[in-house]
């Protein structure tokens, strides 16, 4: 017959096609308004926090079945995709302003603290070797110290062979919350030496960009010689060698979940509007000097009661119960007080069709 | 000869089966424009895809084109949330990763394909070819991944170094610190991409030049090397002007492998050839994703413009001369 | 001088010695010339043997570190997250195999058919002509633009990322090659067996696919393997449209959903998973390039054997 052999050939292809489509969509769980599944909370930005939500995400799913499906996109990504409507909750580690809060109407919450660590990869330096100032390190990053055997480096480090090799400064390429706090850092310990300010992207006068804070590790990873800043637990989980600093009180502190709680605890987050704490260079012997706090943003319109109440139920219960996880992961829980104030005060506003979202 | 005569000549079985092959006339009167008409549309969609795509390209980057004018090309920092647009480190590291991966393919590709053509015996010829056409495809995020974790500490630790040793290094286009990525290595890994596509294009072209004029240079007592440089270049010229072009094109709009080994370093322009850069695509692969503002999608779809008008003229150049070497050569261009 | 026409030997012998007389050769040695010609040739064959070596090397790359990935869990469980243990690319593979199966539903038949209307009424017309250059100057397109058309068209209007998009933009580069390769292919038909369907009255369309595309279906089958290799194997497309998800899609439209939201698919996993630093993520991706190393070049190979088989009927 004139084409059988090629038309039972394409009806077996739409047959399979039809099948696959059949079985995926059979397979689609309950729905939420609109047809749209809602056991899944969607939610992208800042890569700081992401090895935490991504662990409270498994243990979330594995109790109560409902999926996080979190995007590391950096808090540029995060504060765009949550402003545009994309995202059930956008993260970030730069807080937004009071001022930009109300003009896209957002409510603000701190998630966790967490420490950025300077990582290096130098032959013969080990985990804690290395000890660095803020003028030394705001140097590195200007591009006034080029090599690692540096006078200015060799005298902070007397007893530490170093050699005489180029750095390759790692540096965020994508717009990151882990920028702005560095920099702050940078800019409030050393402002004489660091000019170009405290920005979630800033004109790196030198260096190799990663993206994210997983491509800059992979980065310091690769290039021998490097130096980059990371969330500690980017560091920690990948082996990576860390850095001494000097803080504020003129210690030399390495990182851990004590000295990030030590910075952690001066903070106001009562009178601080939009709970905009900023916690580098902090007083105390043991303080870690870069920490930050993470952020969630989400709208305080939505249309989806369903995913906006589960995203709520979530955030919750990771403030209830996620403490034990966070401390595991080196990261500093948000106290009780704070918690309560966020549900009395802020989720109070969400609203969800025309009615709040959060019931106690 | 009538139907009716022809079917008596056939016999009983040729009748059946002509009553069977004969169609009603109804349906061809029907049916032929039908499916004419339907594969002109089918041919037709890929004219309308392209002026669909330059049209979303255009209107998409419409707002960047008259706020910014000519400021993104003329400008360094690219730092939109700062609102900074200069897409001058992009656009150079496009051009400098292809000038690199091009002056080391062309000729590795003219000499294989010399190769192929006159030299080796055909069958070791089909494999050797063979072997460089799969590499063709090769994806593009297994050359990146290579490179990254098998060419760059390759690069940084041995290299580099060497080539810094050597009185090369003494030239301002080898300094700065051997980091491994940059846009040398991209050019590189680049060129290892883009070489088979050449090959396998000239080799084609040479194919074209008739033997008997070469073999009119060989019964003098030519060398290879002269048959190729004097009788087949003369042929092939304007064909292999077309493979390289075919080449750059490629060279251009090349994404995943130079984005893993470029460094994305959107604010200087390199000023070494072991200096970390951008390119368009990377630029693009890069940060994309995370732009919601306007005027910074526009940005970057303007530089998706840049990257597509380029590429289509070099496109476009390079099928006018194939299709002249063609001519020449009798074959149907 | 203009290169003459093929087959005009005596004009060819009258140019070469024309060529000869216009500038009398200089007496350099015939030891010079030939030195300079092994010169040449030795070094298009360290050419040759180092494309050779390169193909060699990546593919050994890919396998050695790739082989320790691939067991039975990466052929059936979910990704791990970031610092995870174990795990791997089920959900990946299933997800690349249903966006490549859609984009080459829709690239593939247009493709097909524009290659007959090219091979069939084009030959030669203006139209025709204009519609190649413009196949090939599709085919040149970088595929991260098609990437952004797709994004255009179906990822900004709708605001939600989703795998659809990304067939779209894997069948925008599928089409071309497919009308390119059948095109070719059905060029190769004797134009007798055409003439012949034709004399027995057939109308154009049987003429054409019964007749035409049953003689070639060996070389079609070709061009839709490559067609399909060639963008199995691409992630710029799939960037800004497909992005790629953790889990299993769950459903046709919702937000886990193949219309509806993120897709996971292998070359965007593997990007992701590469660039990071989690060693076990690493480990994953090399076992998804090798898996795509796998297909990419097993399914050439194959097409290139059929191709042979094909040839060899005419």
């Amino acid at each position: 017959m004139i084409g059988r052999r090629k038309t039972v050939t394409v009806a077996a292809l739409l047959a399979a096609v039809a099948l696959v489509a059949l079985a995926v969509g059979g397979c689609g769980s309950k729905t939420g308004s609109g047809g749209r599944p809602a056991d899944t909370i969607v939610g992208a930005g800042a890569s700081f926090p992401f090895p935490l939500y991504s662990k409270w995400g498994e243990e979330y799913n594995a109790q109560k079945g409902i999926k996080l499906n979190y995007q590391s996109i950096g808090s540029g990504g995060g504060i765009s995709a949550i402003e545009a409507g994309t995202v059930d909750f956008g993260a970030s580690d730069a807080p937004l302003e009071a001022s930009e809060l109300d003009a896209q109407s957002l409510v603000q919450f701190p998630m966790c603290v967490g420490g950025v660590v300077p990582v290096v990869n130098i032959e013969g330096v080990g985990s804690g070797a290395l000890k660095l100032d803020a003028a030394t390190l705001a140097d590195i990053y200007a591009g006034g110290i080029t090599k690692w055997d540096d006078p200015a480096i060799k005298a902070l480090n007397p007893g530490l062979s170093l050699p005489a090799s180029d750095i390759a400064a790692v540096h965020r390429s994508d717009s990151s919350g882990t920028t702005w706090i560095f920099t702050s850092y940078l800019t409030a310990a050393a402002g004489d030496v660091w000019t170009l300010g405290a920005n979630k992207e800033i004109d790196w006068p030198t260096g190799v960009g990663g993206k994210g804070n997983e491509g800059v590790a992979a980065s310091v990873q690769q290039v021998s010689g490097s130096i980059g800043y990371v969330e500690y637990a980017y560091a920690k989980q990948n082996g990576m060698d860390w850095v001494q600093l000097q803080n504020k009180d003129g210690k030399f502190v390495e990182p851990s979940l004590e000295s990030f709680a030590e910075a952690a605890a001066i903070a106001d987050w009562q009178k601080t509007p939009g709970f905009a704490v900023v916690l580098v260079d902090q007083a105390g012997a043991a303080t870690w000097p870069i920490t930050g706090a993470s952020f969630i943003l989400m709208q305080k319109e939505n249309s989806d009661a369903a995913r906006i109440t589960n995203a709520l139920d979530f955030f919750a219960w990771a403030y209830r119960t996620g403490g034990s996880t966070a401390k595991e992961l080196d990261y500093v829980p948000i106290p009780d007080s704070v918690y309560s104030l966020v549900e009395d005060q802020l989720w109070s506003q969400i609203q969800a069709g025309g009615a709040p979202a959060w019931k106690k | 000869m009538s139907t009716l005569e022809w079917e008596a000549r056939l016999g009983p079985e040729g009748r059946r089966g002509a009553a069977k092959a004969a169609p009603r006339r109804t349906h061809s009167r029907l049916t032929d424009p039908l499916f004419r008409w339907f594969v002109t549309a089918c041919g037709a969609a890929v004219a309308v895809a392209m002026v669909a795509l330059s049209a979303v390209l255009i209107a998409s980057s419409w707002r960047a084109i008259t706020t910014l004018g000519l400021e993104p090309l003329r400008t360094i920092p690219w730092s939109p949330t700062g609102g900074e647009y200069g897409a001058l480190t992009s656009l150079f590291g496009t051009f400098v990763t292809t000038v690199i991966a091009m002056v080391i393919a062309v000729p590795l590709a003219l000499a294989i394909a010399l190769l192929l053509v006159e030299v080796v015996h055909p069958a070791l010829g089909r494999v050797v070819g063979t072997t460089i056409e799969m590499l063709a495809a090769i994806p593009s995020i297994i050359f990146g991944m290579w490179g990254i974790f098998v060419i760059v500490p390759l690069m940084q630790q041995y290299v580099q170094p060497w080539i810094q040793a050597t009185p090369l290094g003494r030239l301002g286009l080898f300094s700065g610190p051997p980091l491994g990525i940059g846009v040398f290595t991209a050019g590189v890994v680049l060129a290892l991409m883009v070489l088979p596509f050449i090959t396998a294009v000239s080799r084609d072209v040479l194919k074209m030049v008739p033997t008997v004029v070469k073999e009119a240079g060989y019964g003098m007592g030519s060398t290879t090397f002269e048959v190729m440089s004097k009788i087949s270049a003369r042929y092939a010229l304007t064909g292999i002007a077309g493979a390289v072009f075919l080449g750059l094109g490629r060279a251009l709009g090349e994404t995943m492998a130079v984005t893993f080994l470029i460094g994305s370093d959107f604010n200087t322009l390199p000023r070494s050839l072991f200096d970390p850069g951008t390119s368009i695509s990377s630029t693009l692969a890069n940060t994309f994703n995370e732009a919601t503002d306007p005027l910074h999608v526009s940005a970057l779809v303007e530089l998706g413009l840049i990257l597509f008008l380029i590429t289509m003229v070099f496109q476009l150049v390079a099928q006018l001369w194939l299709a002249r070497a063609r001519r020449m050569s009798g074959t149907r261009a | 001088m203009s290169a003459p026409a093929r087959n005009d030997t005596a004009g060819a012998a009258r140019d070469v010695g024309a060529a000869i007389a216009a500038k009398p050769m200089r007496a350099r040695s015939v030891a010079r010339r030939r030195l300079v010609d092994r010169l040449v040739t030795g070094s298009a064959w360290a050419a040759a043997s180092l494309g050779v070596f390169i193909m060699g090397w990546i593919v050994v790359t890919v396998v050695v570190r790739g082989a320790g990935a691939i067991n039975w869990a990466f052929f059936t469980e979910l990704p791990p997250g970031p610092g995870g243990e174990g795990g791997g690319l089920a959900n990946c593979i299933v997800g690349t195999l249903v966006i490549t199966g859609v984009a080459a539903a829709m690239g593939i038949p247009v493709g097909f058919f524009g290659a007959v209307y090219l091979a069939e009424f084009g030959r030669t017309g203006r139209v025709a002509t204009a519609i190649r250059t413009i196949t090939n100057v599709v085919l040149g397109v970088p595929s991260i633009i098609a990437g952004m058309f797709a994004f255009a068209i179906l990822v900004r209007p709708l605001q939600h990322y989703s795998g659809f998009a990304g067939s779209f933009a894997l069948a925008f580069i599928m089409l071309p090659v497919m009308t390119r390769t059948a095109e070719d292919v059905l060029n190769l038909v004797p134009n007798d067996l055409r003439e012949a369907a034709l004399a027995i009255g057939a109308p154009r369309w049987r003429a054409t696919l019964g007749v035409v595309v049953r003689s070639a279906r060996g070389g079609l089958i070709t061009g839709t393997i490559l067609a399909v290799v060639r963008v199995s194997g691409e992630t710029a497309p799939l960037l800004f449209t497909a992005l790629s998800s953790p889990y299993w899609m769950d459903s046709l439209f919702g937000s886990g959903g193949f219309f509806g939201g993120p897709t996971a698919n292998l070359t965007k996993t593997v990007y992701d998973y590469a660039t990071s630093p989690y060693g076990n993520w690493q480990n994953l991706a090399w076992g998804g390039a090798l898996l795509i190393i796998v297909a990419v070049l097993g399914m050439n190979v194959l097409a290139r054997l059929l191709f042979q088989r094909g040839k060899e009927w005419h």
